[in-house]
């Protein structure tokens, strides 16, 4: 346990108990309002030059959370059970990254579909998919798994009001963002819509992003895509990313493109909350 | 030029300079991943020993990208100073590291020295360099810089004020510069990311930024870190910018894909110059680098990423600079893996930098998708405090709650300058003092209370 040698400009922190910390003192005048101003670390107090053991350990555990959601493993089983309930056929695939460390040094094997997969899902061509999900674990399964589920069963039945059909969900493991574009050419899709796990943020470890792409195939750029990002508690919820995803593919069906061409013009898109 | 060196019955053989650099490079993953890393510890060994016996005067005659086909080698060729090379002309890479951290290399040696090293030079040489040599060596340059202070003065270190929000709110970045100048952070920038690069965002915050820097009479410079293009919009329009921030890289094609070209940063120091609103000083630019950065633009030409990312300082230097920082572990585990890595690549750009003459800072950070850790950034930052970095970032708490990466803290710049004896920039100390800012501070100045920051 650490004593603070100088008089810490201090404010301790206000939810959880300081772990260890001496005996928190009141606030002095303007520090508890720049906590008020902002989401960042503000306002730590000192021991010494150092942070408090409070904040110290408020800061690693943020840190752990976030590691161990980049090193998490996709529960598929579970996820393709609480998929199945939507009465959607669920198809699995894998990137060519054999495990995680291969899947973080290698990007390019992230985006390009295991042999056994491309024959696997080219067996399920049709050529009636105008959209089909894709689940991918991407930097963060623990937000995946959380989000994903909630986000198609709220699309699915607005998407076929809006008159497209939604085909079988993949889920995708070491996956990157692109191999959608494997998946969805290998499934005849002319579209994807590719729920991934974000880079977590010590804010935010298990945040989910949704990404759009017309006609996909590979090849396909960043630019050729829409992103609904932050998608998480606290972020932006399940309803306004498929608010926002539903009205992006109808439009993308109206002007035949996705990416830089389709601009979200509604007057007023679903803003994001403060973060948290 | 082919290179050649055996060991036992091998002959390992380097098609030409660029490879050679390749393989000589210590492992890191953005060589793998672009396929120029050496395939065995022995073939690196190899590399590194033909590097050595490599006379620095060939580096003069062979261009790892073409000089009819790039424009930052036409400028590393165009600018070399050959009576400023003359003192180490004779020496091969080898002789030249024994000469660096012999005594004959001083602080005036080296400074005289500078324009007359190519990056490609720095960066073999330190291929064979271990941590202590970088350290050793970046300690004795002495690159001083100046606007409205002192920055890169011996017993020195600066700190940037990092005060980034995730929606450029003006109430959000406040509460940040107050935090960190009462932690005795700002002396080398005031410098906002801002999270939309319009005009009328950046204006509003060098606005901002100005606002509290007049009202509290700080001995110290404000950046919007916007495009180029886009801070020269602002100059038009009459904003109060003081530094012209951009991001460059070593190739021509890297700063194509950055949307610069030489003549656009020659116009923007132009405009920037044109304002006057140095006191002590006018050097104008900021900016900033990453190894790394060429390859994800697929604008590396095969050559390793730490050749390329010394080369970008050719393009820092041409533009009498500031500051200029090495982004180290922003950009993910593909090009630089864990801590290690990390560690030698800040080491290696922040010695680069100063033996070309920079006033090299480094963003000592990591993602959460790399192998590191605050463990990893103390050290690399004690390293650099001895090696006498000219500044480090200054994030509340370590945690950019805007760009989702962790830097150094204010609270790090304050253990950091503790630990080694360091002071900040004298005029921004004498303004401490005359503030009341110090290790017993409680209570917020009154000039500094944030209703009369306009934003409480």
């Amino acid at each position: 346990m650490s004593t603070p040698t100088a008089p810490a400009p201090g404010v301790t922190e206000p939810t959880a108990p300081a772990h260890g910390a001496t005996e928190p003192s009141a606030p002095a005048p303007g520090w508890a309002a720049l906590r008020r101003m902002t989401p960042a670390r503000v306002a730590l107090g000192r021991a010494g030059n150092a942070l408090p053991t409070g904040a110290h350990l408020d800061f690693q555990e943020a840190h752990a959370r976030a590691r161990d959601a980049v090193w998490s493993v996709l529960d598929a089983e579970a996820l393709a059970a609480a998929l199945g309930t939507l009465g959607l056929p669920v198809l699995r695939a894998a990137s060519r990254a054999a495990n995680r460390r291969d899947y973080l040094l290698r990007p390019d094997l992230g985006r390009r579909l295991a042999e056994q997969d491309h024959a696997a899902l080219a067996a399920q061509r049709r050529d009636d998919l105008p959209l089909v999900f894709v689940v991918a674990d991407g930097l963060s399964a623990t937000g995946v798994q959380a989000a994903a589920p909630a986000v198609i069963a709220a699309a699915v039945p607005r998407l076929r009001q809006a008159g497209v059909p939604v085909g079988p969900v993949v889920i995708a493991t070491q996956a990157r963002v692109a191999l959608g574009d494997a998946i969805g050419a290998a499934l005849g899709a002319g579209m994807v819509a590719v729920l991934i796990g974000e880079r977590p943020g010590l804010s935010a470890p298990a945040s989910l992003g949704v990404y759009l792409t017309l006609d996909p195939r590979p090849g396909r750029t960043d630019a050729e895509r829409n992103c609904i990002s932050n998608v998480r508690e606290g972020g932006l919820s399940a309803e306004a990313a498929v608010e926002t995803l539903v009205w992006l593919v109808r439009e993308a069906g109206r002007i035949g493109a996705t990416g830089v061409a389709l601009k979200d013009m509604r007057p007023a898109g679903p803003a994001l909350p403060p973060p948290a | 030029m082919a290179f050649a060196h055996r060991i036992g019955a091998t002959r390992h053989v380097f098609d030409d300079l660029r490879v050679l650099l390749a393989r000589a490079t210590p492992f890191r993953s953005g060589d793998a991943l672009a396929g120029v890393a050496a395939e065995s510890a022995e073939q690196r060994i190899a590399a590194q020993r033909a590097l050595a016996d490599l006379p620095l005067r060939h580096f003069l005659s062979e261009a790892v990208i073409p000089y009819e086909t790039d424009a930052v080698t036409r400028l590393i060729i165009d600018r070399h100073d050959a009576s400023a090379f003359a003192p180490v002309a004779h020496l091969t890479v080898g002789g030249f590291r024994d000469w660096l951290l012999s005594e004959a290399a001083t602080p005036a040696s080296l400074a005289a020295l500078a324009p007359g090293l190519t990056p490609e030079m720095a960066a073999a040489v330190s291929k064979i360099m271990r941590l202590s040599d970088l350290v050793a060596v970046a300690a004795k340059c002495r690159v001083v810089t100046r606007f409205r202070n002192t920055i890169g003065l011996q017993g020195r270190l600066s700190i940037r004020l990092q005060p980034n929000d995730p929606t450029d709110d003006p109430r959000g970045i406040a509460a940040q510069i107050v935090d960190g100048l009462m932690l005795g952070a700002g002396d080398a920038v005031i410098g906002i990311n801002p999270a939309t690069d319009s005009v009328e965002a950046t204006i509003r915050l060098l606005e901002l930024i100005d606002g509290v820097r007049e009202r509290c009479a700080i001995p110290t410079q404000s950046c919007v870190l916007a495009h180029v293009t886009t801070s020269l919009l602002a100059i038009e329009r009459g904003a109060p910018l003081d530094l012209v921030f951009q991001s460059i890289g070593g190739t021509e094609a890297v700063n194509t894909s950055f949307g610069v070209t030489l003549p656009l940063l020659a116009e923007a120091r132009e405009a920037a110059l044109s304002l006057k609103r140095g006191t002590v000083g006018n050097d104008v630019m900021y900016f900033e680098t990453g190894q790394g950065s060429a390859l994800s633009a697929d604008a590396h030409h095969g050559c390793d990423q730490q050749t390329i990312e010394a080369r970008a300082y050719a393009v820092a230097r041409e533009y009498k600079p500031f500051l200029v920082n090495t982004v180290v572990g922003f950009i993910g585990p593909e090009y630089l893996y864990d801590g290690k890595q990390i560690t030698r690549a800040g080491l290696e750009d922040h010695f680069c930098g100063k033996l070309l003459g920079l006033p090299m800072g480094v963003d000592v950070c990591y993602t959460n998708h790399a192998e590191a850790d605050q463990d990893d950034m103390d050290a690399l930052l004690t390293l650099l405090g001895v090696a006498g970095v000219t500044y480090v970032m200054g994030v509340a708490g370590a945690d950019d709650v805007m760009l989702a990466y962790q830097s150094t803290s204010f609270h790090d710049g304050l253990s950091v300058r503790a630990a080694l004896g360091k002071r900040p920039a004298p005029e921004f100390e004498a303004w401490m003092e005359r503030m009341g800012i110090g290790e017993g501070t409680r209570d917020l100045p009154e000039a500094l209370a944030p209703a009369l920051l306009g934003a409480a």
